[in-house]
């Protein structure tokens, strides 16, 4: 029990890298091998915890608790049931993204690597700190690497991306970090187990919540603060894209869940309907988007505004189904974009073009393609059957229950959905081969199948079987809104008197 | 009998001057053996604070020189920065054929100037630390004479530091004027009355140390000096004068103000402000990275002046954190633009290092982090120079200083990325030379290491400043 589990799951991957940083330039292939076998066995590892995870309490597990800034700060580290399913996600796409790196990064392979494995480090530490200050390191600190990978391996704007990307994503954050000081001055304490019991003073939420809000709609991308998301995507290399889209929106979803529901129950009531408003108009707005584009991978980036829409909803109706059916989403739509992402990725590899009119009837040249693809569009647009409807319903189903208008708007987007999702599916599959040069492309080959069906594979189960993440995070969201419910009656009573 | 151990620091240094000026004259072709003398020199003289390092505050000469906690760790900084200053520059010196007697005895004499101004209670003593201090400076400033740019720096800096110390001296005069004395004690308890003529006397000695510390709306001097100055110079200028300025600061500020606080604090936060946003906007638009490091200085000023605005110990102790992160901060990147050198001539715009990471990986990677740490991103340490700072902020509740504050970190995030943009993304050019002295080397990768592995113990520098209480 004693041993640091969680530590070593954050730093595995960056034990690796500093190999890596430390290993000659000579064979790339080693170089690979060493990455995958880092992240494969800190994959395994997470996987090892979510079995012994005890999923029947709602209390933080594996909880290390070091001095770090004296008289101030710890280094506190630990899991319920939420943040497992995001560390988990993180460590089975990392591995998948380093195999992808084969055919899209042709130079400077080892610091691709690298900087993979360091995001990888981030991106877990940031679902598991139970202290707000170790939070915002870990979730800033992903700002670095990413720039580097958008920059360094990206297409031809990939400088302005990468900047748009650092800078917005920085505005948003440093009145976090405001917030998170205040914090410290109000309740004395930056630890979130603390924080859930101290229950902060009114008269600070409504500000404190804006500041949460303002990085983490930047980071979810709400709109209207969306418009990095779409440039950074269409520049990232396939394996950045991919990082960007299933996790790192995660953490403004999980950053809602944990800090502006559990910290701040009042100034969540107040805002609800402002985060409603916000959500609805991402899934319209970003749904009529994505129909116009030109681009495979704009289309997808605006697909993921208009999913993370959902995402929000869901967690601001406060309810089990809504919250569980947003953490589903995001698990469904992590991998659901990271196999869109690399299906893009595939065919560009092969065409070095994202246009849709270059496409058209590949599925004569590529069948195998045609197939892994169309599920993942199928996933997409939330088909019973595939992850992405349990998501989808479970957070319509709380809409339902807690706005009936709401709701029924949010459904129109589930439409929207299967029309731009299935038109580009039409437009790059099937039609007439006009293009001649597609005719000489070839099938999948066996890494891309692997990569493809191991997401697949987990679509597909959750779909017909999502009784392991409902497990997970049962217990732990009927707390969250026990605790939420709790704290809103003792303010109004306190109002009352 | 004054006990003389306690400024024995200062005694050696001086007579170390002297010897070394003997020893110029009289023994030819001593550059060498000189600048290695002073290296070892000011080690000792770290040395000889360190074994005197008070646990209480004494004072000597009528109550004119004050040793405490304060002074003490602000000269093994000076100190320290002085000799790792004349170690990395040797190279440097030689290249640019100013490799003479007299540059390692300027450094060492405005050294001591900033440790009399460090130690100093009183006016007289301070001005006299303050001009030793600037007339070695002005005489550094302009040490390549063969070019022009130098020449010019050092004689724009003469002439605006000499109207500063104008406003200085007239600040002090009225100060003893009103207050029938010229050392801070007294001034600080006769300084209860707010009487208009103290206010001006304390305004017009704010102004000339917000010269000499270039903040805005005084920093006109500072790019044109960083500029023209030889590299080494503005390494220096850059790092060790700052933080003697800042000692003066703080003790004019708590010492003889204290009751004044009403008086200086919307002038300090002005200047604060003004630094900051004036800093990050004025270094987008340069293309010398000597003239951008003046601007990213006079940003970085903003911030200290900010942990000094908050009239609390911890805002102290927070403002010397950053100044010392900044010094190493600022060490490391001035040990890669000496690395930038082709045929011993040396580039200094921005241009110069496109693509420098496909020729030199770890040069890149060094300036990556230390360009990341300038602009105060976790987890380098330059984040958490700026966190102790908005949390000594925060706590006086002055939100307004630490929203501008951070948000104009984001500004200069902007052209810190630039630099990081020409490194990393644009086309290569033609290597550097790789013949660079171990000294060099070992300060690259000391600082960096510094920079990057702070998260791991954070604490240590904390305990070490938390010594200095002065309210």
């Amino acid at each position: 029990m004693n041993f640091p589990i969680l530590s070593s799951l954050i730093l595995l991957p960056t034990i690796g890298a500093l190999f890596l940083l430390f290993s000659k330039d000579k064979n790339s292939n080693t170089a690979k091998y060493v990455a995958l076998f880092t992240s494969f066995i800190n994959f395994l590892i997470s996987i090892y915890l979510w079995y012994l995870f005890d999923p029947s309490t709602s209390s933080f597990q594996f909880i290390e608790d070091r001095i770090w800034l004296e008289g101030f700060v710890n280094y506190k580290v630990g899991i319920d049931g939420i943040s497992i399913l995001f560390i988990v996600l993180t460590t089975f796409i990392t591995p998948l993204c380093i195999i992808s790196v084969n055919n899209t990064v042709k130079v400077r392979l080892r610091h691709f690597l690298i900087a993979i494995l360091i995001m990888e480090s981030l991106m877990i530490g940031v679902f598991c700190s139970l202290d707000l200050v170790v939070f915002y390191l870990f979730f800033e600190a992903g700002l670095i690497p990413m720039f580097l990978i958008i920059g360094i391996w990206g297409g031809t704007r990939r400088v302005y991306s990468a900047f748009k990307f650092f800078l917005y994503t920085l505005v948003g954050s440093v009145l976090m970090l405001v917030a998170i000081i205040s914090i410290y001055w109000i309740a004395g304490t930056t630890d979130i187990i603390q924080l859930y019991e101290l229950s902060l003073d009114i008269k600070y939420q409504n500000l404190l919540w804006l500041a949460f809000f303002s990085s983490f709609a930047v980071k979810t991308p709400m709109w209207p603060f969306h418009t990095w998301l779409p440039d950074a995507h269409v520049e990232a290399p396939t394996a950045g894209s991919v990082l960007l889209a299933a996790i790192l929106l995660k953490m403004a979803g999980y950053g809602f869940i944990r800090f502006s529901l559990g910290l701040f129950p009042v100034a969540s009531e107040l805002f609800t309907p402002l985060i409603y408003i916000l959500s609805l108009i991402a899934i319209l707005y970003a749904s009529l988007v994505a129909l116009m584009q030109e681009d495979m991978k704009k289309l997808i980036a605006y697909s993921s505004v208009a999913h993370m829409g959902f995402v929000t909803l869901g967690i601001f109706t406060i309810t089990q189904q809504g919250i569980e059916g947003s953490i589903i989403q995001m698990i469904s739509h992590g991998l659901v974009s990271a196999a869109l992402f690399l299906c893009v990725g595939v065919v560009y590899d092969r065409m070095h073009s994202r246009l849709i009119n270059t496409y058209g009837g590949i599925v004569s040249v590529m069948p195998k393609y045609s197939i892994l693809f169309m599920l993942f569009t199928l996933a997409a647009l939330g088909l019973p059957g595939t992850s992405g409807f349990i998501g989808e319903f479970l957070v319509l189903m709380g809409a339902f229950k807690d706005n009936f208008l709401v709701a029924v708007i949010a459904s129109l987007g589930v439409i929207l959905g299967a029309a731009y999702m299935l038109w580009l599916y039409r437009r790059v599959v099937f039609g007439n081969l006009v293009n001649k040069d597609l005719l000489k492309i070839p099938d999948l080959d066996n890494s891309e199948k692997f990569i493809l069906w191991s997401l697949a594979i987990p679509v597909l189960f959750l779909g017909f079987y999502p009784e392991p993440l409902i497990n997970t995070i049962e217990v732990s969201v009927k707390d969250l809104i026990e605790m939420y419910n709790f704290n809103l009656n003792m303010y109004s009573q306190e109002v009352k008197k | 009998m004054i006990n003389l151990n306690f400024i024995s620091a200062e005694i050696f240094i001086s007579v170390s001057i002297m010897f070394l000026l003997i020893l110029g004259v009289f023994k030819k072709n001593s550059s060498s053996l000189i600048h290695n003398l002073s290296i070892g020199l000011l080690l000792i003289t770290g040395i000889l604070i360190l074994n005197n390092y008070p646990d209480k505050s004494l004072t000597f000469f009528a109550n004119s020189y004050i040793i405490d906690t304060l002074s003490s760790l602000m000269k093994i900084f000076t100190v320290i920065g002085g000799a790792l200053v004349l170690s990395i520059s040797k190279k440097y010196l030689k290249i640019s054929n100013i490799f003479l007697i007299e540059y390692p005895i300027l450094i060492l004499c405005s050294i001591l100037g900033m440790m009399v101004m460090i130690s100093s209670n009183d006016l007289i003593v301070f001005y006299i630390g303050l001009e030793l201090q600037s007339l070695a400076l002005y005489v550094l400033a302009s040490f390549n004479r063969d070019q022009l740019k130098s020449s010019e720096s050092g004689l724009k800096y003469f002439v605006l530091s000499a109207l500063s110390s104008g406003l200085l001296l007239y600040g002090c005069s009225l100060i003893y004027g009103f207050s029938e004395s010229t050392n801070f004690n007294i001034i600080g308890n006769a300084l209860k009355s707010t009487h208009y003529g103290l206010t001006f006397g304390i305004v017009f000695i704010l102004v000339g140390l917000a010269f000499k510390i270039s903040a805005v709306p005084f920093h006109m001097w500072a790019p044109d000096v960083y500029e023209g100055s030889p590299t080494s110079v503005t390494l220096f200028f850059a790092t060790v004068p700052k933080v003697a300025a800042l000692t003066v600061f703080i003790r004019f500020l708590y010492v003889p103000f204290i009751n004044m606080i009403d008086q200086w604090q919307p002038i300090i936060i002005f200047l604060s402000i003004a630094s900051m946003i004036f800093g990050a906007i004025a270094a987008i638009g340069q293309n010398n990275l000597k003239r951008l490091v003046a601007y990213s200085s006079i940003g970085h000023i903003g911030y200290t002046l900010a942990g000094l605005s908050v009239a609390t110990n911890e805002g102290i102790q927070a403002s010397i954190i950053y100044i010392s992160i900044y010094m190493v901060m600022n060490l490391g990147l001035f040990s890669c633009l000496f690395m930038m050198k082709r045929n011993d001539q040396f580039f200094e715009t921005i241009e110069d290092l496109s693509g420098l990471s496909k020729n030199h990986p770890i040069l890149s990677l060094s300036f990556l982090v230390i360009l990341f740490s300038l602009a105060g991103i976790p987890p380098l340490a330059g984040f958490f120079a700026k966190f102790y700072i908005f949390k000594s902020v925060i706590e006086q509740s002055m939100y307004f200083l630490a929203i501008v504050g951070l948000l104009s970190t984001v500004i200069a995030a902007f052209y810190y990325l630039k630099i990081i943009k020409v490194i990393y993304f644009d086309k290569e050019k033609e290597k550097y030379d790789t013949d660079h002295s171990t000294w060099l080397k070992v300060s690259l990768a000391i600082s960096t290491l510094l920079i990057l592995l702070y998260f791991i113990f954070p604490s240590k520098i904390v305990e070490i400043v938390s010594s200095v209480t002065i309210i």
